[in-house]
């Protein structure tokens, strides 16, 4: 007989953590289960070349969500910020950058135009990013079922939005799945402005700034809120690995088991429900229920078996778009880099190359066509700025995340990994010239590497495209978006549900709801 | 088939078709799937009258077929299909209907366990792409084989005499739904006793090379037999009275349906005795386990309708003139003396014994007429007879 009040998480990545905390407080019996050495999955920080550390995948803090923090007591377990409130820069070659905060943009070049806009721009998508973080924390609704509780949730999103008032309502319907070429398009002029702020809409997605959904994806991202500041990015102290440690201290406080370096190599039924996981080396470990950290794809086709699934729920897994195209790279350097025209103090920022829509979209459209870009863009962070223990006294890390990079490179990415990090190597030195001197080790992770080592399928980190079409009720696909798989006892948590990736924790948080409920 | 050009030509004749364009007097050819099929060779009710007294031959190689094969071969016909396929066991052929997830009929059909591992699926409708979806995760082989294999239906009391005077020893000893394997001219000549016509009766399988000498060596055979070509009118009405299905007619496949609340599931169409909700997972199975605790919508029934006029189309009311239901298939049957129809009712109506009236139009002499039929729900199909289930087959 399974144990009825044993959960089994298989993954310690964030949400999993979460998760585990959730149902360990309210008296399960939660034993996490951890392939890698460490926790926190793709929320890591890792020594990648002798006395120099990283956020090893994630690498900004913009969605951790609030309400978890403090039920968790994230903070009295010892996770720090040690920048709140990052500011970004534009990075331009001939050193007349643009940076902003908040709602206030300063630069060479901006025009008073430009400035009264961005002040608007910020305001409507705070306020529409705000609407989308609402939902985070809730079990998205059943279309169409008839139930209760979903039509209460459906009628809250309809009320949120029609409480936009007319005006903001009528551009948030206007502008949710459409592109975001077209709005910076209308709504700025400087070219280096709408190159830095399409970045947003493209980052981590399969997306350039004219494809749709890039408005979404830019809603999403910003959607979370840094000490009540909507949007806002933050640096945790000792990387993201934090995160992760400070939520694996929560989820042992709750009294959840962690186990790690223990690969799950399939999820055992009993008929039609689920009855433990197998371990790689053959122990079984019994349970009622089975919370999968893992991906939409490896939770059902590697460790299920398609088979033990109805067809047409299968296929449309199947179907799911899963493969990245962000590439992760990280340099150990000897020094400070100097970027032309950005004084020391700014270089821990968030550092974007991006000059211009145009080029980002040409980045985008080698992707097309299974080529890396010939001029990448990226979003750079260089944490040892504010943390001194990320790199030996007077070096310093910078993580970059880099695009596109597609995971189904033509010839593979064996071949050609020298000859797009050379690539990204000389657009760096075009805006930090002396930074190949600099370098002590060089990281590259292609979204294959992503793939191996966070075992995240197609390396793509919201563990499957974020778009309209994969995203709330239609996330991963129906028939799983409330969590539960349809197989009895067995869950999702993974960052492939509602509300999706980034470090945030409520497809954690909403799946423990839905295992609490669902009995 | 297998020339590129194939597109080129829409509706190809069968292997038979030397044969059956010489016996088709009345010239009265359709279409079913890609080949030229007669509606009728020389008198619909002499066809249909050649089926129940005697033998009557239909070319049936227009029916889709596939053959599945490979390791996984049965847990993926498991997962396909909503009964146990596992009690379809090598030399036999089970009678099945397929759902998907939302438990609702995309089809029904026959599995031929031909050999150990090696099966082939018979259906009206097409189904490569939901078979190939449901093959992921498979070690499983499908192959489309409708063009590969000729098929004739030899249907009726005298189909048993004139096999074995053909040559085929111990066919009175195939039971029903058996397969048999022969050597016939070269090629393997597989007889299944299997039909559509609810009476005893075989359907012959093999190489589209030998397909005229089989039919020639048949006729020969059943010369003396009351042997006929029977065309698609008469099977239709041999099947109503057997109360066999057609999709398309009495339900619709649920892959076609643009209006999801037109599609059946197994228990809306009589067929609940083929699915074994026991079995861990197949297609449609949650759903059908929630129809099982909520109750179906629609119950499928054979109805016994007073007068003669055949109930084509017809709206079925209460006694108090309340709708729930119509007609899906109808006929005046000569051999039951009964005006008979398939019907799909709403809920809970359907109980054996239960009176209803039925709203048939018809015509005389260009003048239409309106009657309301007393009807009553039955239990049992209109034409059954004990030499269908007999082993070893009679002789007639």
């Amino acid at each position: 007989m399974t144990d009825s009040n044993r959960v089994v998480i298989i993954g310690a990545g964030h949400n999993g953590l979460v998760c585990a905390s959730y149902l360990a407080k309210a008296g399960r019996d939660v034993v996490v289960i951890e392939a890698a050495e460490q926790v926190g999955g793709a929320a890591v920080t890792t020594e990648f070349a002798p006395g120099f550390k990283v956020s090893a995948c994630a690498h900004l803090l913009n969605l951790l969500d609030g309400p978890i923090s403090r039920d968790l007591g994230l903070e009295s377990l010892g996770l720090r910020m040690v920048k709140t409130d990052l500011a970004t820069v534009a990075l331009a070659i001939d050193g007349h950058h643009l940076s902003w905060s908040g709602s206030e943009v300063s630069g060479a070049g901006v025009s008073e135009a430009d400035r009264t806009a961005f002040i608007e721009y910020r305001r409507r998508m705070n306020r529409f990013s705000a609407l989308l973080g609402r939902l985070h924390n809730l079990v998205p609704p059943r279309l169409a079922a008839g139930n209760r509780s979903d039509l209460i949730t459906s009628a809250r999103l309809a009320l949120d939005i029609r409480r936009l008032g007319k005006q903001d309502m009528r551009e948030f319907l206007r502008i949710a799945g459409i592109n975001i070429y077209d709005i910076l398009e209308e709504t700025f002029d400087h070219p280096l402005l709408k190159g830095a702020l399409s970045l947003d809409g493209v980052l981590g997605t399969n997306l350039g700034p004219r494809s749709n959904n890039s408005v979404f994806a830019a809603l999403h991202r910003m959607s979370g809120q840094v000490g009540g500041q909507q949007g806002a990015l933050a640096l945790p102290d000792g990387g993201m690995g934090s995160v992760a440690d400070a939520l694996a201290a929560a989820a042992t406080q709750q009294g959840a088991t962690l186990r790690v370096g223990s690969p799950v190599a399939r999820i055992l039924l009993d008929g039609d429900r689920v009855r433990g996981v197998e371990l790689a080396d053959g122990e079984c470990v019994e349970a009622g229920i089975v919370v999968s950290n893992a991906d939409p794809q490896t939770t059902f086709f590697k460790l299920l078996g398609a088979r033990h699934l109805e067809a047409g729920f299968m296929r449309r897994i199947q179907h799911l778009r899963m493969r990245g195209k962000a590439a992760k790279l990280h340099l150990a350097l000897s020094g400070l880099p100097e970027f032309t025209g950005v004084a020391p103090e700014q270089t821990g920022e968030r550092l974007v190359i991006a000059p211009d829509l145009v080029y980002v979209e040409h980045a985008f459209d080698h992707s097309k066509y299974g080529e890396y870009s010939a001029e990448p863009i990226l979003e750079i962070s260089i944490p040892s700025v504010h943390d001194q223990t990320l790199a030996p006294a007077g070096q310093h890390v910078l993580s970059a995340i880099v695009q596109y990079a597609p995971y189904d490179l033509h010839g593979g990415w064996q071949t050609s990994r020298e000859t797009f990090l050379d690539k990204i190597m000389t657009v760096l030195s075009r805006y930090a010239p002396n930074i190949r001197e600099q370098l002590i080790h060089s990281q590259l992770l292609t979204p294959v590497d992503i793939e191996t080592q966070f075992r995240i399928t197609g390396g793509h980190w919201h563990h499957g495209e974020l778009a309209l079409d994969q995203a709330l009720m239609l996330r991963p696909v129906p028939g799983a978006a409330q969590y539960a798989a349809p197989l009895t006892g067995l869950y999702l948590c993974g960052a492939g549900c509602h509300p999706g990736g980034g470090v945030m924790g409520s497809a954690g948080r909403n799946a423990a709801t839905a295992v609490l409920s669902g009995e | 088939m297998k020339s590129r050009e194939h597109f080129r030509t829409h509706v190809y004749p069968t292997p038979f078709y030397s044969r059956s364009q010489e016996l088709n007097r009345l010239k009265e050819w359709g279409r079913w799937a890609d080949y030229l099929s007669p509606h009728a060779y020389f008198d619909v009710s002499m066809e249909y009258f050649a089926a129940r007294n005697a033998c009557a031959v239909f070319d049936l190689t227009a029916m889709t077929k596939y053959r599945i094969t490979g390791p996984d071969a049965l847990p993926y016909l498991d997962r396909l299909l909503t009964r146990d396929a596992a009690k379809v066991k090598p030399g036999r052929v089970g009678y099945c209907v397929w759902c998907n997830d939302a438990g609702r009929v995309i089809d029904d059909g026959t599995l031929f366990h031909l050999r150990e591992n090696d099966y082939r699926l018979c259906s009206q409708e097409r189904h490569l792409d939901w078979l190939m979806t449901c093959a992921f995760g498979f070690d499983v082989a499908i192959h489309e084989d409708t063009h590969e294999v000729a098929a004739l239906a030899v249907q009726g009391p005298t189909s048993c005499a004139i096999l074995k005077k053909m040559g085929l020893n111990g066919i009175e000893n195939l039971k029903p739904f058996g397969i048999n394997h022969y050597a016939y001219a070269d090629v393997e000549l597989t007889v299944s006793r299997t039909g559509y016509t609810g009476d005893l009766g075989y359907e012959l399988w093999i190489d589209p090379s030998a397909a005229e000498t089989l039919w020639d060596r048949l006729f020969d055979a059943g010369s003396e037999h009351g042997i006929t070509p029977m065309g698609g009118d008469a099977l239709d009405l041999v099947r109503i009275e057997a109360g066999l299905l057609l999709a398309g007619v009495d339900f619709l496949p649920a892959d076609e349906a643009v209006r999801v609340d037109r599609t059946r599931s197994p228990y809306e169409l009589g067929l609940g005795w083929l699915v074994d909700l026991s079995k861990p997972n197949f297609n449609g199975r949650r759903a059908l386990i929630e129809e099982q605790r909520r109750g179906s919508r629609y119950t499928f029934v054979k109805l016994d309708i007073d007068g003669n006029k055949p109930a084509h189309q017809s709206f079925i009311f209460t006694r108090r003139e309340k709708a729930i239901g119509h007609v899906t298939s109808a006929m005046w049957s000569p051999t039951a003396k009964a005006n008979i129809a398939l019907a799909s009712l709403e809920a809970p109506h359907g109980q054996p014994g239960e009176e209803l009236l039925v709203e048939i139009y018809y015509q005389r002499e260009l003048k239409w007429n309106r009657v309301m039929a007393p009807c009553r729900v039955v239990k049992d199909a209109f034409f059954d007879p004990p030499r269908r289930r007999m082993t070893p087959a009679p002789d007639f």
